[in-house]
């Protein structure tokens, strides 16, 4: 017995729309691409790239002392800072592209880099 | 000394579902010794017996083998109240849920096979939600996705052809029917 004899109309659409739920799913699970990194400058230079899906905590020495930030759960934050009012810290986490955080007695930033920045430069 | 003899009243439907749950059930001990590259990615050979029974006794009958299946399944995997079981449970019963309505499509246009193949999505959807809110809370599990989908789709379809090949097979009429 032939096997597609064994197919109804309706199988066909069913398999169809679940052939387009998949086509869907890929386009949506898979268009970001590779996880997003939390960029730490120091006096202006790159000092380190964190990948924000490994939790991890790094210490950049500035000019004041160090500066603790830390990775969780895809979010970044300042966790201390020397500088005098803290900006920085009580800035909090840090979740979607461009955001940052600047620590700028310290000369320390962090700034979650995204695939597509809202804007490369500001001019005045 | 007495012997005392504890009896137990069963019916022929008894019987039969514990004849279709044991086939469902060794089905399901193929299925685990399958090796397959990604965790939670199955054929789920025992839901061809699920369909079968779907089709022939109807939704309550394939209710009791499928959920004998995770439990029997379950104690002789070794897997009985791991994570692995409820996930098993969750897809069984969000599985069975859907079964329930797709059996009212008309049956001229919808066979086996969208049944199969629904029952499929239904399972991943329902374990994803589980597994997300339970064992991997992270959004990170949803790029793996497009992977599950593919099986549900892939072997959804496999499993329907099965059952409707042999649903349509005049020797295996009376296979599954009560002799009792």
């Amino acid at each position: 017995m032939p096997w597609l004899s064994l197919v109804r109309r309706g199988d066909w659409l069913v398999a169809f729309i679940g052939a387009m739920l998949c086509a869907l799913s890929f386009a949506l699970a898979w268009q970001s691409g590779v996880a997003e990194k939390a960029i730490v400058r120091r006096g202006g230079e790159i000092f380190a790239e964190l990948e924000l899906s490994r939790d991890r905590q790094i210490e950049v020495a500035g000019p004041l002392g160090i500066t603790t930030i830390a990775v969780s759960k895809g979010r970044v934050r300042v966790v201390s800072d020397p500088g005098q009012h803290q900006y920085c810290v009580r800035q909090g986490w840090l979740e979607r592209a461009g955001e940052i955080a600047i620590c700028a007695p310290n000369q320390v930033s962090v700034q979650i880099a995204g695939r597509k920045e809202p804007y490369d430069s500001l001019s005045y | 000394m007495t012997r005392s003899v504890i009896r137990l009243i069963t019916t022929p439907e008894d019987h039969r579902i514990a004849r279709l749950a044991a086939a469902a059930i060794g089905l399901a001990l193929i299925d685990a010794a399958i090796p397959l590259p990604l965790p939670g990615v199955k054929p789920g050979l025992s839901n061809i017996v699920t369909l079968i029974v779907l089709a022939r006794f109807g939704w309550g009958t394939a209710a009791w083998v499928s959920g004998l299946r995770v439990i029997a399944g379950g104690i002789l995997l070794g897997h009985l109240l791991s994570p692995g079981f409820f996930m098993s449970l969750t897809g069984a019963v969000v599985s069975l849920f859907v079964l329930a309505g797709a059996i009212h499509l008309p049956r001229r246009w919808f066979g086996p096979i969208s049944w199969s193949v629904l029952a499929a999505f239904a399972h991943i959807a329902g374990q994803l939600l589980l597994a997300r809110l339970w064992l991997i809370p992270h959004d990170g599990l949803f790029l793996l996705v497009p992977v599950f989908a593919v099986a549900a789709l892939v072997f959804g379809i496999i499993n329907g052809l099965i059952a409707a090949r042999l649903l349509a097979d005049p020797s295996f009429i009376n296979t599954g029917t009560p002799h009792v």
